[in-house]
């Protein structure tokens, strides 16, 4: 099936097979090698991206089902040498340690701020309560969102 | 967080700039030109008879390039391989399946749906065998015989093996006035790091040269392990460890798929790449613990702890496959005895087979210290409250004091430093601990479980003295090569491996604390045999403690080759310089000097040296620890329980760590949060559990449960610092600390939420359901689907 998915503000047009995952779409397809893949069941969030706006799992999602939309990656979360402030939080806050679940963690986290500026601890937590870390033990990981809110939650976009 | 002149502290990580741009490169992310892609068929049954494999269906398959079976690997002399414990494993199954999940065939197809979807085309006919599954039944007489593959072999055992003077145990026991005992189940877990394991494998037939990109912990032992079990001569082969996404001891050993990957890229002259998918993570790969333990604590009225006697059944699943370089074959299991002073200890421990994945050793461990640590903290608190005498105060009377380190337990290892009663009075104080007692009375009267655990822990990481230890015959020595530029900016070649510890930071600064220059003056390249030196790699916490100490031995060396250049810059001998941080000048003159910047170009420079001299500053250590090192600590753990859902909550995780001295005090906080996560995952629901047919139970994070965000709360850290005497930095080492420490508070604290119901003990993970089951005093057996 041929699909238009616009990523990160660039258009792309390929011909994919319908039970291609969105997620190897953008890894396969489009060499976005920045989304990544943790499991088989829809629990990790290391394969977050925004659809429209909206954090979904791309590997719940089907590439088709991107068609016509618009996809916002990790690597389309800077602008340029601008690190958005969440990218700046995990940085000043040691949010990430292997950093297989920090691209999913800094979209949820993106998106969040977007809705609610000046987030409570506790609202951090559940709004990252469907992503896993192996490493951080969240602690840090709420630190650097409590940063972004704090350090200038205008995105670079 | 800037840079601090001295090298040490906290500063931000040089590797995040990548990771938070998603420019990490872990190996799934490795694009190589004309790549072809691989699964693996793997065994529904825990057990039986291969009677027939036919491959002509997958093979027919238009994208199918090869099917690799048992036989074709047994052809080559590859379908078996040697694990890291002296036993050898089936690498793709050739007479019979021994666990659910092991590797029965390998098809490699142009794209990764296409081989996926031919693993439906082959065809295995089976001959169920009955499985051994409860480890309490392997070394039954009419128990089915799991490695008939091996000569002569009439039952399931592994090995007996003993620590410890047994006959002085059981005297310090006949006359001791309490003897507290229990039977504790360490269950199966998995370390299950996020990135699961990957590899590609490149045999390029013209040079000969074997290129594998590999999530390994040991880059450097897989070259070596690959050259042994291929014959592919070892210097053409190049193991590249990209970034990789988490450990924990997954990443040490070889896997089946590995070594199936390099016959595929042999047989079709390119690179083939496999990535597992979560549920083969969690069914195939290294599990850790599984330890049947029984302890006896022995004390006087007064509670003095006199000795401690523990026997146990270790389960190891159908190949012995524990990575670990002891030539112990419980790992350190024998620092059972913990942090108290002793007058004698005994244990044993029997391994056995059983129809489960191998491993063992695993999950942030310490090779077994975790079983052990949790065990000891298990019985002081059964023996507190037999005495009726409060777990702190206990501990406070029996813990190690400082005049007495050196000290040498009763079991043999040499603890090389320590304050302990500091560290657990820090504890108290930091967590205000009379007032949570006085918190958990009143809450009592209001019929509230409220539950306050202790642990106290002492880990033994940065293995390790070549007398005692090796993988595969190969010594633990770490090296660091440091190269000086002649512009004084440095790179640091490192034979260990990070997964996410920060390497290219913790060991810039030791290099930068050495030398006195910026840590940004300095690069760290690890993780690719052909560019750096060799070394055992990044597990068992002995990054700091072992390739740390060499790196900063390393730097010293090339100190002491300034040292000489400066003397002869300056025309004086080189008894005469002093070094203060970046700069050798003549005693007494401190503006008569030069730095390490300008002695580095000097070094390159026509300048005349001394005879003998050669020119430039580089050098090279290979660090060989004098011994291990010793970090401690002490935890506490607050939990709210529901009696009526069992659902237990933690409140607060308080944790004092002594790791010595700390390179950069965010990284090492960033270590202990993550172990204390991993104490409340495996104390309250991480689990690997089997039904009576062998089937796994827990092959996907939907059954397999990980803390979240909402499990875990918000860590509360203090520390003390005892230097290691013997380790150049005095640094200990902190990776696994509290993986080791915290799942005995965490259970510590449950079971004393659960003090009114009478509840002495319950088993591991405390579901609600196993909580539930404890106040109902029907206590669940967890690891196995049987009531
Ligand atoms: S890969 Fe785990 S949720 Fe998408
Ligand atoms: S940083 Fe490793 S999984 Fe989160």
């Amino acid at each position: 099936m041929q699909i238009a998915v616009v990523v990160n503000g660039e258009e792309h047009v390929r011909d994919v097979e319908p039970r291609l995952l969105l997620v190897h779409f953008l890894r396969e397809d489009l060499g976005l090698t920045g989304t990544h893949w943790g499991c088989d069941t829809s629990n990790c969030g290391v394969c977050v991206v925004h659809l429209d706006g909206v954090p979904v799992k791309s590997c719940t999602v089907l590439a088709v089902m991107a068609d016509g939309r618009e996809v916002r990656t990790v690597e389309g979360l800077a602008r340029g040498a601008d690190l958005d402030p969440v990218q700046r939080g995990f940085i000043a806050c040691h949010g990430l340690q292997c950093g297989f679940c920090t691209p999913g963690m800094l979209m949820t986290a993106r998106w969040l701020l977007d809705h609610d500026p000046d987030p409570s601890t506790e609202d951090i937590r559940a709004a990252l309560s469907g992503q896993l870390c192996r490493c951080t033990g969240y602690e840090n990981i709420v630190r650097s969102v409590r940063w972004a809110a704090e350090n200038g939650s205008e995105a670079a976009s | 967080m800037t840079n601090t002149p001295t090298g040490f502290g906290r500063m931000t990580r040089k590797e995040d700039a990548r990771f938070v741009r998603g420019r990490g490169t872990y190996v799934d992310d490795v694009r190589l030109p004309g790549t072809l892609h691989a699964a693996v068929l793997r065994s529904p049954l825990a057990h039986a008879r291969i009677t027939a494999i036919d491959t002509r269906a997958a093979e027919a398959h238009p994208k199918v390039r090869v099917v690799i079976t048992g036989a074709v690997l047994a052809d080559r002399g590859l379908a078996w391989m040697p694990t890291l414990s002296g036993d050898v494993q089936a690498v793709l199954a050739t007479d019979k399946v021994r666990f659910q999940g092991q590797e029965v065939a390998f098809v490699i197809a142009d794209d990764p749906y296409s081989a996926r979807d031919a693993l439906a085309l082959v065809d295995v006919d089976y001959d169920p065998l009955p499985p051994v599954v409860d480890a309490r039944t392997a070394l039954d007489p009419d128990a089915p015989v799991i490695r008939d593959d091996r000569e002569g072999r009439r039952d399931n055992h592994i090995f007996d093996w003993e620590a410890g003077d047994a006959a002085a145990t059981d005297r310090v026991f006949a006359g001791a006035a309490v003897v507290v005992a229990q039977d504790v189940l360490y269950p199966r877990v998995h370390p299950a790091p996020l990135e699961t394991c990957a590899v590609i494998a490149d045999h390029d037939v013209v040079t000969g040269k074997l290129t594998v990109w590999a999530t390994t912990q040991a880059p450097h032992a897989h070259r070596t392990l690959l050259a042994t079990i291929t014959g592919i001569p070892e210097h053409r082969i190049r193991v590249v460890s990209p970034d990789v996404g988490g450990g924990f001891g997954n990443k040490v050993p070889i896997y089946p798929a590995y070594v199936c990957a390099v016959a595929g890229s042999m047989l079709t002259g390119r690179p083939v790449k496999w990535t597992e998918d979560r549920s083969e993570n969690l069914m195939a790969t290294t599990f850790a613990r599984d330890y049947h333990m029984h302890g006896e604590i022995a004390s006087t009225v007064d509670g003095k702890i006199l000795a401690l006697r523990v026997r146990v059944l270790a389960d190891h699943g159908a190949f012995n496959g524990t990575a670990q370089p002891s030539k112990y074959p419980a790992g350190f299991f024998h620092i059972v005895t913990g942090s108290y002073d002793l007058e004698a200890a005994h244990c044993s421990v029997t391994g056995v087979y059983t129809n489960k994945a191998p491993g063992g050793v695993a999950y942030a461990c310490s090779f077994r210290v975790a079983e052990a640590s949790f065990l000891v903290e298990r019985l002081v608190d059964l023996l507190a409250l037999e005495l009726d005498v409060d777990p702190a105060e206990l501990r406070m009377r029996n813990l190690l004091r400082p005049e007495q380190f050196p000290y040498t337990c009763s079991t043999g290892w040499e603890y090389d430093s320590g304050d302990y009663p500091r560290a657990l009075a820090l504890l108290l104080e930091t967590a205000g601990y009379r007032e949570l007692r006085a918190e958990q009375a009143r809450r009592r009267e209001l019929g509230e479980h409220l539950g306050i655990g202790l642990s106290f822990f002492t880990e033994a990481v940065g293995a390790g003295p070549r007398k005692h230890m090796d993988i595969v015959g190969l010594g633990m020595a770490d090296g660091a090569e440091l190269r000086v530029h002649p512009t004084g900016k440095a790179v640091l070649r490192i034979s260990v491996q990070s997964q996410g510890q920060g390497h290219e930071t913790t060991f810039a600064q030791i290099v930068a604390h050495e030398l006195g220059i910026g840590p940004d003056d300095v690069d760290v390249v690890h993780g690719d045999t052909d560019a750096t030196p060799f070394g055992l790699g990044t597990y068992g916490s002995r990054s700091t403690p072992v390739s740390g100490a060499a790196a900063s031995m390393a730097a010293r060396k090339v100190r002491e080759r300034a040292r000489i250049v400066a003397s002869a810059m300056l025309e004086v001998s080189p008894d005469d310089l002093e070094w203060s941080p970046g700069r050798w000048s003549v005693r007494g003159d401190p503006t008569a000097g030069k730095s390490i910047t300008e002695i580095a170009a000097a070094a390159h420079s026509d300048l005349d040296l001394p005879d003998g001299v050669e020119g430039q500053l580089d050098a090279s250590c290979v660090y060989n620890p004098p011994n291990l090192t010793f970090p401690f600590g002490a935890y506490l753990c607050v939990v709210e329980v529901d009696p009526g859902t069992g659902q237990v909550v933690v409140r607060r995780f308080v944790a004092v760590d002594d790791c010595g001295v700390r390179i950069n005090p965010s990284i090492v906080e960033g270590q202990v949060h993550g172990g204390l996560a991993d104490g409340i995952g495996v104390a309250l629901m991480e689990l690997i559990a089997f039904d009576p047919d062998g089937n796994h139970l827990g092959g996907s994070f939907m059954d397999y449960l990980l803390p979240t965000a909402v499990d875990c709360p918000s860590w509360e850290l203090a520390e003390t610092v005892t230097p290691s005497p013997h380790h150049p930095l005095g640094a200990k080492g902190i990776g696994e600390c509290a993986t080791v420490g915290s799942p005995a508070a965490v259970v510590n604290a449950v079971m004393d939420a659960l003090r009114p119901f009478g509840v002495r003990h319950a088993d591991m993970p405390l579901t609600p359901a196993a909580v539930w089951r404890a106040i109902q005093g029907r206590p669940l057996r967890g690891d196995l689907a049987i009531d």
